[in-house]
């Protein structure tokens, strides 16, 4: 599944859930924790269980973010969503113990219900708990298909300033995406806050894009054009990726081990990332 | 199962619909309804509104809808809400 862009979208709001499938985003994510108040988690869970039920979503990808495991909330959120099949569940504030937990009740739930699929699990890291535990974390579901780094929450946690530039979490993005690749799981990057202004989200997601996230979490629609065009490759890209693997297939059937392209040895890695960018190119259409 | 307690769900935004839901002196349901597509959908909502209460088990009660444009599944979430409130 294509995921480039995941969009937060309030659960309670029925005019957006409506629309969540139009906006062009690879992900929407319906978000039953924040962006809801305390007294309408109740509404905002029923909500989001009827839209999935009867709304047809296309290729974009369900995701649904519940409560933390310190509210009240989380297991309703679970008994009421699961059942309709969502692609994934996402667990804030997430460490291995809040992990483990939500997964025995949602095995619960698979079971009691006889649900035929299995839904998948997207966590956020957004403490320092979280971030310095995130190894164990990934390692104690294999249902775990995608890691977001929260910035604010990790920030707010840390007690310091969030900045556009955003030094304050390069550790915090370098551990995310380093310990998500060590699990061939998906790294996607927190999102952008200010969304009027396209060029630093840009360049925010260049430079994620440059310590290995694949994905970037938006918080308003005009963000998902920008963070597509980061994140797909180029036509040189393709063209360079394309050169690349005709002349393996030309070297293995000679026989070749190794082979050269203008003067430059080419040799697995190179060869792996040039298969990735024309499956990429695939994905998003613009090769065929 | 008669409604005994006072309760309410959703908002007046677009596509959204209010619900208010009332204790009935009578053994019966009344529905009350106003709606921006009262003329070409009126007849539909009063329709999910009943199937709504009926599922849930509901005999007695008076419901009040402000509907803003809301489709089915929006107005079975607000409904099961409202319910739901009054029973806790």
């Amino acid at each position: 599944m294509l995921r480039r862009s995941a969009l937060f979208m309030p659960g309670n709001n029925p005019a957006m859930l409506l629309s969540a499938s139009i906006l062009g985003s690879d992900c929407i994510i319906f978000d039953l924790e924040d962006s809801v108040s305390l007294n309408q988690k109740d509404s905002a869970r029923l909500l989001v269980k009827h839209a999935i039920e009867t709304l047809d979503f296309g290729n974009v990808e369900v995701v649904v973010r519940i409560n933390p495991v310190s509210s009240q909330e989380w297991k309703q959120d679970l008994r009421e969503i699961v059942p309709v099949y969502p692609d994934a569940i996402m667990i804030p504030k997430a460490c291995k113990e809040d992990v483990e937990e939500i997964e025995r009740f949602i095995f619960e739930i698979e079971e009691e219900k006889q649900l035929t699929k299995k839904v998948k699990l997207m966590i956020i890291v957004e403490t320092a708990y979280g971030i310095e535990t995130i190894v164990e974390t990934l390692r104690c579901s294999r249902r775990i298909e995608c890691v977001l780094l929260g910035a604010e929450d990790l920030t707010t946690d840390l007690g310091i300033k969030r900045t556009k530039e955003g030094h304050e979490i390069d550790y915090a993005r370098a551990k995310v995406a380093m310990a998500a690749r060590a699990f061939s799981i998906q790294a996607m990057d927190t999102p952008f806050t200010d969304v009027e202004d396209r060029e630093g989200l840009v360049k925010d997601t260049l430079h994620a894009k440059s310590l290995g996230f694949s994905a970037k979490a938006c918080i308003h629609p005009n963000q998902i054009d920008a963070v597509h065009a980061v994140f797909d490759p180029t036509q040189s890209e393709i063209d360079a990726a394309i050169e690349i693997l005709e002349e393996r297939d030309r070297a293995l059937a000679l026989g070749l081990g190794v082979f050269s392209i203008h003067g430059k040895m080419i040799d697995l890695p190179v060869i792996q990332r040039a298969q990735n960018i024309v499956d990429l190119a695939r994905k998003t259409g613009k090769r065929k | 199962m008669r409604i005994e307690k006072p309760a309410q769900a959703g908002t007046l935004e677009s596509n959204d619909i209010y619900v208010q839901i009332l204790p009935n002196p009578r053994e019966e349901i009344e529905i009350r309804l106003k709606s921006v597509v009262m003329l070409q959908f009126g007849k539909q909502i009063r329709q999910v509104a009943m199937q709504t209460l009926n599922e849930k088990g509901i005999t007695s009660c008076i419901l009040n809808l402000e509907d803003k444009g809301a489709l089915d599944y929006t107005i079975r979430a607000r409904i099961e809400s409202a319910v739901e409130r009054s029973l806790c």
